[in-house]
């Protein structure tokens, strides 16, 4: 234990300050490169030095509203988020994570909370990283082999079918207004469930899916998330009492200089490359979680409090 | 009952000692002060015994309800399967002696004065539980607890200076719960109780810590709308410094 340890009063642990900072920072640098809010490696990261896991997942929902201000600002800065677009998979967002926090404490009470936030995180983890490492390597061989691609500007396919069609100026798209409602609400139960601010799943979705120009994707996808974490913090303070604020603010300080660093960096990375960097990382979280659940732990058992 | 048990401890500790109780006993502080900076504490433990005889402490935290739950392979993996709640288990219990509590009192001498984890009451909540999963459910509360150091043996943690006075350090883990603690001091000779006190402890959050923790247990609604404005204000307030970047 070192000199500079700080008690945390809702966690109920003490943890050393420096190690909290560096963790923030790692976090916001990702936060800042793939406008994702980093809190897939948060919140493992915390339940692994020692902070209860439902105090984990919502205290990096907490400090997910910050780094994601910080991160958006600078995105904002440069012209880069569609706020319309943010718009609608915020209304979205807002009902799924208000299912979330419900399902949240169901899943509490009957002890599986663990076995399916290491389920859902392995499986689409798996599938994100795969897509996105084959797309983003097929498109450096193409670049480097110098065939010019020129993306189709209109791939019709059945979502472009439905109904409620908004032109998205900044996007250049136009598309149902259900799509970004649709994908906001189930970020959204992630975002209750896992403590993520969903980023991971968003950003590869505003791509591949709803075929966003990459430049405004990072924007758009931080500017959402700040909406959706607050309400998961807020949502999460009141059923679970589990936001541990002091916890939040230490990995920010460290968070928010590391999310404007990384936007730097971002703005310098090429496209493809930092696709395959995410997919990379992604896939290695997925890889460990699914050896955590298959390998036999050491301890059968694990124990829970209840209040009497 | 406990509330009874803490004001004869308290008027135990207020009156003059006499001289012919067989044992007195005090700690140097009745309050532990959880703050920010904490990384566990001790306190001292002193008293006088009115001759030769083994001084047991046993410090206890408030009880709670208990769940454990066993993984089972399902699918190529390991999901929490069964489980058994105990009802009031203590959530601090630790035993300081002067030697080894074998070397103190029989096995069944102490099993009756419920000295030592071995000899803790610890019950399933439901009563129709099986007898032998009880036993292997409440073998790993009590390893889990250990890990944790939340239960603890320390023998040899008793000091005595020459016959009669003792003191021991009392030590608690940062992760110690908070609450109201009770240290019951025993002097046991040739194996049996001859005189105990129970002395009240309490450890409590304070300073910023009791701060917030209080603002999250009677506002939280408040607490959690307060978290994202703050959360949202260093935020904005880290972006400033790049802003010409």
């Amino acid at each position: 234990m070192g000199i500079l340890d700080i008690y945390l009063p809702i966690a109920g642990v003490s943890l050393d300050v420096m190690a909290l900072l560096v963790l923030g920072a790692a976090v916001g640098v990702l936060s800042g490169v793939f406008g994702v809010g980093g809190g897939f490696l948060l919140t493992p990261l915390l339940i692994f030095i020692g902070v209860p896991p439902a105090v984990a997942v919502a205290s990096s929902a907490n400090q997910l509203v910050g780094a994601s201000v910080s991160g958006a600002i600078a995105h904002w800065r440069r012209g880069n988020i569609d706020f319309v677009m943010g718009a609608l998979m915020l209304v979205g967002g807002f009902a799924g994570s208000g299912l979330g926090v419900w399902l949240f404490a169901i899943l509490r009470r009957i002890g599986q909370v663990e076995l399916f936030i290491s389920l859902a995180y392995a499986l689409l983890l798996t599938t994100l990283g795969a897509l996105m490492l084959i797309e983003s390597t097929r498109s450096l061989l193409r670049r480097r082999r110098g065939i010019a691609i020129r993306r189709k500007l209109h791939q019709h396919t059945w979502l472009h079918g439905l109904p409620f069609k908004l032109r998205f100026r900044r996007s250049k798209l136009y598309i149902s207004a259900l799509l970004p409602i649709i994908l906001g609400f189930l970020v959204g139960i992630l975002s209750a469930v896992l403590g993520v601010g969903g980023g991971f799943v968003m950003v590869p979705a505003m791509i591949y899916l709803l075929r966003m120009p990459t430049a405004v994707v990072p924007g758009t996808s931080l500017f959402q998330i700040i909406f959706v974490t607050a309400v998961v913090t807020l949502l999460q303070s009141v059923a679970n009492n589990t936001v541990d604020a002091v916890l939040a603010m230490v990995l920010l300080i460290g968070g928010v200089v590391g999310a404007q660093v990384g936007t730097r960096w971002g703005a310098r990375l090429r496209g493809e490359e930092l696709r395959a960097l995410l997919a990379l990382i992604v896939l290695a979280v997925a890889a460990k979680l699914v050896f955590d659940l298959t390998v036999r732990p050491d301890n059968l058992f694990s124990l829970g409090t209840l209040e009497s | 009952m406990k509330r009874w048990f803490v004001a004869l401890a308290f008027l135990m500790a207020a009156f003059p000692a006499r001289a012919d109780q067989p044992l007195l006993a005090d700690l140097t502080g009745h309050l532990i002060a959880i703050t920010t900076g904490f990384t566990g504490t001790s306190v001292v433990l002193f008293g006088a015994t009115d001759g030769p005889g083994d001084i047991v402490a046993i410090v206890r935290g408030p009880e709670r309800d208990s769940v454990v739950w066993q993984k089972r392979h399902l699918a190529g993996m390991w999901i929490n399967g069964p489980n058994v709640t105990f009802a009031n288990v203590p959530s601090y219990y630790a035993v300081f002696s002067n030697r080894k509590l074998d070397d103190i009192a029989p096995p069944n001498a102490q099993a009756l004065s419920q000295i030592g984890i071995a000899n803790l009451r610890i019950d399933p909540r439901d009563p129709r539980t099986k007898q032998d999963e009880t036993t292997t459910f409440r073998a790993a509360l009590i390893a889990g607890q250990k890990r944790a150091h939340l239960f603890a043996e320390y023998p040899g943690s008793v000091v005595f200076l020459g016959d009669r006075l003792f003191r021991a350090t009392l030590d608690f883990p940062a992760n110690v719960p908070t609450g109201n603690y009770l240290v019951e001091v025993l002097l046991i000779r040739n194996g049996r109780v001859v005189s105990g006190q129970t002395t009240p402890l309490v450890i409590a959050e304070s300073g910023l810590g009791a701060d917030v923790s209080e603002f999250a247990q009677n506002n939280a609604a408040l607490y959690g709308f307060t978290a994202v404005l703050v959360a949202a204000l260093l935020g904005w307030l880290a972006s400033l410094p790049f802003r010409n970047v």
